[in-house]
């Protein structure tokens, strides 16, 4: 746990009424169970195909010249 | 059998029917699945500014979006960025030069998070107030234009869907979403049973991610306040959450020492990023613009950078003297800003 500026609260009671509670979670747990779900294989493939498109646009990636690196100093203008 | 009895009889039935449907579409997860893609390239960032201006712990930092790059003729186009420190002041700052270009003073120091609006408009920031309070930057003067006061519980994190909408999370356990011109909320957002910690909006706005206490993430449609799907797997609070730019997966980051992705058409964790000589919680995370990078920032006082298809550590951001407490890379993706409770920013390219 972080040692943060106050302790976390934990478990916090949801509603004073049990059953009003229980019948929430169920309702809850039926809108998650009826999902369709695709297999990891194929979302695995596409997340790969997302990368692998966009990766010559992601500068930590490939690395920026540093012509083209707007945090690369430059050199100090004298005035003359 | 009494309704309790059935409902309790029911919610296991349904636990059990989603675990299976899950288990019925794990043909694979992501590590194996990448396994023939090409090693991301060792990644060797240098520090290229370091941010002074804090005087106290750095808690939050936000990118200004694309809609708000400044233009000075001598200098070029230039990108703004928010820190949030405890020292009781939002900073605004020119991440080219390293100059400050604005003080927002806060009523209250306890500040957990700030945010910058699209637009370049508006700032946000709460904390140990309960409160989301908005700052106009454009007026000659900066002033206060809302309160948003409703939350019983610390404001952990706020981002801006426009400059009339905004989502919040809270350690109350739930989101919501205000109105800024009526400054009430519109929806909340229920379901988390632990302190809600961080928020991640979906590219197309429609959809947020939150991670809490609870050691859960969930996913939710913003429009009918409905939680649409739960993921399970962290062991300790998830403290940093974020889309993935390809939108159809999230990244955590939790106290467990561990950041994982999961997958939302999949419904599931799909990997993992760890490592056992890691003991240290995970405060904050950023990716890279297409997601194959994920700089995660550590109470080791380092941003680990792990490949985010193969799962393997990359690269190393060492240089701050306390925790990174907060992390962000631009819309351009053209550096990574690390803010440390040491009170400095760093920016790394």
């Amino acid at each position: 746990m972080h040692s943060y500026m106050v302790s976390k609260m934990s478990s916090k009671m949801v509603g004073s009424n049990n059953l009003a509670h229980a019948r929430r979670m169920v309702q809850q747990l039926r809108v998650e169970a009826s999902i369709e779900r695709i297999k990891v294989s194929k979302a695995s493939a596409d997340l790969m195909r997302y990368c692998g498109e966009n990766a010559k646009y992601d500068p930590l990636l490939m690395g920026i010249p540093a012509s083209e690196n707007p945090f690369k100093d430059k050199k100090p203008c004298t005035i003359l | 059998m009494g309704e309790m009895e059935q409902m309790k009889k029911e919610a296991e039935a349904l636990k059990t029917q989603i675990e299976a449907a899950r288990k019925a579409v794990g043909d694979t997860d992501m590590a194996s699945a990448a396994s023939g893609v090409a090693p991301a390239p060792r990644v060797q960032l240098k520090t290229r500014r370091t941010l002074k201006g804090h005087l106290a712990k750095i808690y939050a930092m936000h990118w200004s979006t694309d809609n708000n790059l400044s233009s000075l003729s001598s200098i070029g186009v230039f990108r703004l960025m928010v820190s949030a420190s405890q020292d009781g002041k939002l900073l605004i700052w020119d991440s080219h030069s390293g100059n400050k270009v604005n003080a927002v003073p806060l009523k209250s120091s306890w500040v957990m998070t700030c945010a910058y609006a699209p637009s370049g408009n508006l700032v946000a920031s709460g904390g140990l107030d309960n409160m989301c309070t908005v700052y106009n930057l454009k007026t000659p003067v900066i002033k206060t234009v809302k309160e948003l006061d409703a939350h019983t519980g610390y404001l952990s994190c706020a981002r801006f869907l426009s400059d009339t909408e905004i989502l919040t999370s809270s350690g109350d356990t739930t989101c919501a979403l205000w109105d800024l011109e009526t400054g009430k909320q519109k929806t909340v957002f229920l379901n988390h049973v632990g302190d809600c910690m961080c928020l991640s909006l979906s590219p197309d706005m429609n959809t947020f991610v939150s991670g809490a206490c609870d050691s859960l993430a969930k996913l939710w449609d913003i429009r009918d306040g409905q939680c649409k799907q739960t993921f399970q797997g962290h062991t300790s609070d998830i403290n940093a959450i974020s889309f993935y730019p390809s939108a159809n997966a999230i990244i955590t980051g939790s106290d467990d020492c561990t950041c994982k992705m999961y997958d939302l058409r999949a419904d599931q964790e799909v990997i993992s990023y760890q490592d056992a000589a890691l003991n240290s919680g995970v405060t904050s995370l950023a990716l890279s613009m297409s997601g194959r990078l994920i700089f995660a920032g550590y109470d080791d006082f380092n941003c680990n950078i792990w490949d985010s298809l193969k799962g393997e550590k990359v690269g190393v951001l060492s240089g701050h003297d306390n925790r990174v407490s907060c992390t962000g890379v631009p819309e351009d993706g053209m550096c990574v800003c690390t803010g440390s409770w040491d009170s400095f920013l760093k920016i790394w390219n």
